[in-house]
């Protein structure tokens, strides 16, 4: 392990319903064409080492996702942005590249939470929008369901949810802002909160603007 | 253009929604003001399969190069979005700039397979587009045809205004050029930016004389020029054009030299069938099997120079960033330089850890050589097709490969360190036997227990047998399919006769392959089946989810049209075949002959070792057939019964030998 580069990219609306695998594969191939010396893993199947902190569902867009880049060969950090800059597919945007000590634990394992900034139609008045805010966050327990494939899963959305809140209004639409928990512990879906405030169908941007890293 | 806000609200409920966001690496988004001709290329099946197809992504390159043409992507709605767009009032949109398909000049697909026929029609109305071409004026877009099945494109002739026979890369700009000036003569102007402007009645016979101006392009098929008779039996009495000036038959078109593969194609974010790059190394192929339809009509073999396909691989792997790349061809390990080829890329690349792959290997040592310069690391399978399980019927398909050439290319993968061997087989192949059928048990055992002896209880076997399918322009072209009792009965046979240790077993699906032998041979009366059945409700019948095989039975049952005369019947050498009228360049003698000879249990020889005279030569006036690298550098002498084994080719192929 020769460098770790942390990146922070945005997703943007061209690429918001491209999977996190996907995702990872569209990385690897624009780090290969920008000739970026990648470290690669042992074994039989030898894979670039890039560890993403935190899988974005499909639909969200995103300002702060959080990438690092093993290499096997030390690279100025201008000379990485402005060759990965040139290789990205639209939509993707390298926002910042910046040198961490190898021995950090992987991103993932850093996040503790996520920020999201949610347009959702409404024709309510602003003290009614508050009012329905904080009923969901006087409520001590918020049961919810999700169906997966092959089960439905009951958990507490209550405890996940860290703050919300109104940034913003604007014809006859609202931006809201909400930090939920993402760690071993849990982790909030911004589609489940807008679901609990009854608005899903009005819900037209889920935007994550930050991710929250423990620091060290 | 199809609103944001609208796919918003549909592509979160749908699977895989990256099928339809576009918006990949490579992908051209060209000023729709600034072209005078825009296409909308099709492939009838899902995105991840239609994104495999270099035949497309070669087309796409080549007419977004034409400064004053632009040609977009769109494939075909999985059934959860065709519901979603059906709710919605969505039409069928193209990738990139998201215009109604409606909108588009041309509207062209790529048909490689009969089972995507239903969803050919499913597209088109799907895009608001009537689907019959009759129905259709020169204010709709101009629906055109290319690929495998348009060489028997028949059952197809009511839906499409024309078909391309061969080789797109020439034909298809002539037509484009030709439409581009009638589009100018006939003053069909369209609006910048909003679409097609709409002069009611105002282009009336337009598009026939176009069409009949399209027929005199070589290569071009315009089904609507020629009137098919039948006969009391129904068979076909005649196809004859209309009127004067029409050709009577339809040559396809080739190319004499590859033009430069496409080096900056579009590489899709979602995992595609095959998501790799890919550079076609040769066309054609020289063995002359003759239950294969892609030997006998991608005639005559040309090769690539060996430089060429090296620049390519460099651009390609720059401008795509592929982890893999795929040689392409029918037969890549008869390239004459594939030997240099495969050492010189893996010394070039192997740093990058790039996958080299060879879609088909050849069934002797050298091939198992080969796989493993290109297997650096985990050798999880080799995949060889035999065909046949008994060597006498290895002879009458003319597949040259012997009992012993098998087993000892089985050796060479087990001792090189591979754990799997996969092996394709047919069953129902002309003169089968049950012994014939057993005989492919007796060497699938042979192969296992070369595996045991040098993997042990870790050595596998797999076997996939398909159903033989006579194909049009083919040496079995008349012979009839064996019918669905006797197929089941020798696959059982075969179950029955295999060992379940250490072999596992597949078999493609009955229905399906009978479908495909009633459309790939099909006449004019199947559009009223196929109609029919896509009116039913048939979709996606390549799809083992989504395939109805009743909706087909039911719609020949209202046709009054029996299957069994196009899938089980043996026609005679005077019939006249529906495709008769469409000429490859193998004269009908030739296959005709090929036919007797399978008969006699004769092979034939490779085109490299031998001109057979399958009439391609003479037909496209060709200096040299096959055109391979040996024969470029003035006729080296051969080394081994092997062509591309290391020796005197090395020197053909531009390398010093190294070993």
């Amino acid at each position: 392990m020769v460098q770790r580069l942390r990146i922070t990219f945005a997703k943007g609306d061209e690429v918001k319903y491209i999977s996190h695998l996907d995702l990872m594969r569209a990385w690897e191939r624009a780090l290969r064409r920008g000739q970026i010396p990648l470290a690669y893993s042992q074994g039989f199947n030898p894979r670039p080492r890039l560890f993403f902190a935190s899988a974005l569902p499909v639909g969200f867009t995103s300002r702060a996702e959080v990438l690092d880049v093993i290499l096997q060969q030390r690279m100025g950090l201008r000379e990485f942005a402005s060759r990965v800059r040139k290789q990205l597919p639209a939509g993707l945007e390298l926002k910042s590249v910046a040198e961490i000590p190898p021995t950090l634990p992987a991103p993932s394992a850093q996040v503790v939470a996520a920020e999201y900034e949610v347009v959702v139609e409404s024709q309510d008045a602003l003290h009614d929008m508050q009012a329905r805010l904080d009923k969901l966050l006087a409520a001590s327990s918020i049961p919810r369901r999700r169906e997966r494939p092959n089960r439905v899963r009951e958990y507490d959305l209550r405890p996940l949810i860290q703050k919300l809140w109104i940034i913003g209004q604007r014809q006859g639409a609202y931006v809201l802002g909400m930090r939920l928990q993402a760690d071993e512990g849990g982790t909030g879906r911004p589609d489940e909160v807008m679901a609990a405030l009854g608005l899903t169908d009005a819900v037209r941007v889920i935007e994550r603007v930050d991710l929250v890293l423990k620091p060290l | 253009m199809t609103s944001a806000a609208l796919l918003d609200r549909i592509l979160p409920t749908v699977a895989k929604p990256g099928r339809y966001s576009g918006h990949e690496w490579n992908s051209v988004r060209k000023d729709w003001a600034q072209v005078k001709v825009r296409v909308a290329l099709a492939y009838p099946d899902v995105y991840e399969v239609g994104m495999s197809n270099l035949g497309l992504a070669i087309l796409y390159d080549l007419l977004n190069q034409q400064p004053d043409v632009l040609a977009e992507r769109v494939y075909a709605p999985w059934l959860d979005m065709e519901k979603a767009m059906r709710q919605a009032g969505l039409p069928l949109f193209s990738l990139e700039s998201r215009r109604p398909i409606r909108d588009f000049d041309i509207l062209g697909f790529s048909l490689q397979y009969e089972l995507n026929y239903s969803n050919v029609l499913n597209m088109l109305d799907l895009a608001g587009i009537p689907v019959l071409a009759s129905q259709r004026d020169e204010r709709l877009p101009l629906v055109i045809a290319g690929g495998t099945c348009t060489y028997n494109a028949e059952p197809l002739a009511d839906f499409f205004d024309l078909f391309v026979i061969g080789e797109g890369e020439e034909v298809l700009l002539e037509l484009v050029r030709l439409y581009a000036e009638w589009k100018g003569s006939q003053g069909a102007a369209l609006s910048h930016g909003e679409g097609r402007t709409r002069h009611a009645g105002a282009l009336a016979g337009g598009k026939e004389e176009f069409l009949q101006q399209a027929a005199q392009i070589p290569g071009v098929y315009v089904p609507s020029l020629y009137r098919v008779a039948y006969q009391a039996d129904g068979t076909v009495a005649s196809i004859e054009p209309l009127k004067a000036g029409i050709p009577t038959r339809i040559q396809k078109r080739i190319v004499p030299v590859l033009p430069p593969p496409p080096v900056r194609p579009v590489v899709p974010f979602l995992n595609v069938v095959h998501d790799r790059g890919m550079v076609e190394i040769m066309r054609g192929c020289t063995r002359g099997c003759r239950f294969c339809q892609a030997g006998m009509i991608y005639r005559p073999v040309r090769e690539r120079p060996l430089e060429e396909v090296l620049a390519a691989v460099d651009r390609l792997l720059a401008n795509t960033g592929y982890e893999e790349i795929a040689l392409v061809s029918l037969s890549s390990t008869d390239y004459t330089c594939i030997a240099p080829l495969v050492r010189e890329l893996s010394q070039r690349y192997g740093e990058q850890h790039l996958a080299i792959s060879l879609p088909s290997l050849r069934i002797d040592t050298f091939s198992v050589e080969l796989a493993q310069w290109i297997q650096r690391a985990r050798k999880t399978g080799l995949t060889f097709a035999p065909e046949a399980g008994s060597e006498r019927l290895r002879q009458v398909i003319n597949k040259g490969v012997t009992e012993e050439d098998l087993l000892r290319t089985a050796e060479a993968a087990y001792a090189s360190g591979w754990l799997r061997i996969k092996l394709y087989f047919m069953i129902g192949l002309p003169t089968e036997m049950m012994e014939d059928v057993l005989a492919i048990a007796h060497l699938v055992k042979e192969v296992r227990d070369i595996g045991r002896r040098w993997r042990g209880s870790r050595a596998q076997v797999s076997v996939s047998v398909a159903t033989f399918i006579p194909k049009a322009h083919t040496p079995f072209q008349w012979l009839p399919m064996e019918n669905a009792e006797q197929i089941t009965a020798r696959q059982e046979a075969l179950r029955r006769a295999l060992p379940s240790r250490a072999v596992d077993l597949s078999w493609s699906d009955p229905m399906t392959a009978w479908l495909e032998a009633v459309l790939s041979r099909g006449d004019r009366r199947l559009g009223k089946v196929i109609l029919r059945a896509w009116q039913l409700g048939a979709r996606f019948d390549a799809w083992a989810e989504a395939f109805q095989p009743r909706l087909w039975q039911q719609a020949f049952a209202e046709a009054g049209l029996d299957a069994g005369f196009y899938a089980t019947r043996q026609r005679s050498f005077d019939e006249v075949l529906p495709w008769s009228h469409i000429h490859t360049g193998v004269s009908a003698a030739f296959l005709w002959e090929e036919y007797q000879r399978s008969l006699r249990g004769e092979s034939s020889v490779d085109c490299r070792a031998g001109c057979l005279g399958c009439g391609v030569r003479v037909a496209f006036n060709l200096d040299r057939c096959p055109s391979t690298i040996e024969n470029d550098v003035k006729r080296i002498p051969k080394t081994s019964a092997a062509p591309g084994k290391e020796g005197g080719v090395a020197s053909a192929c531009g390398f010093p030998a190294t070993e």
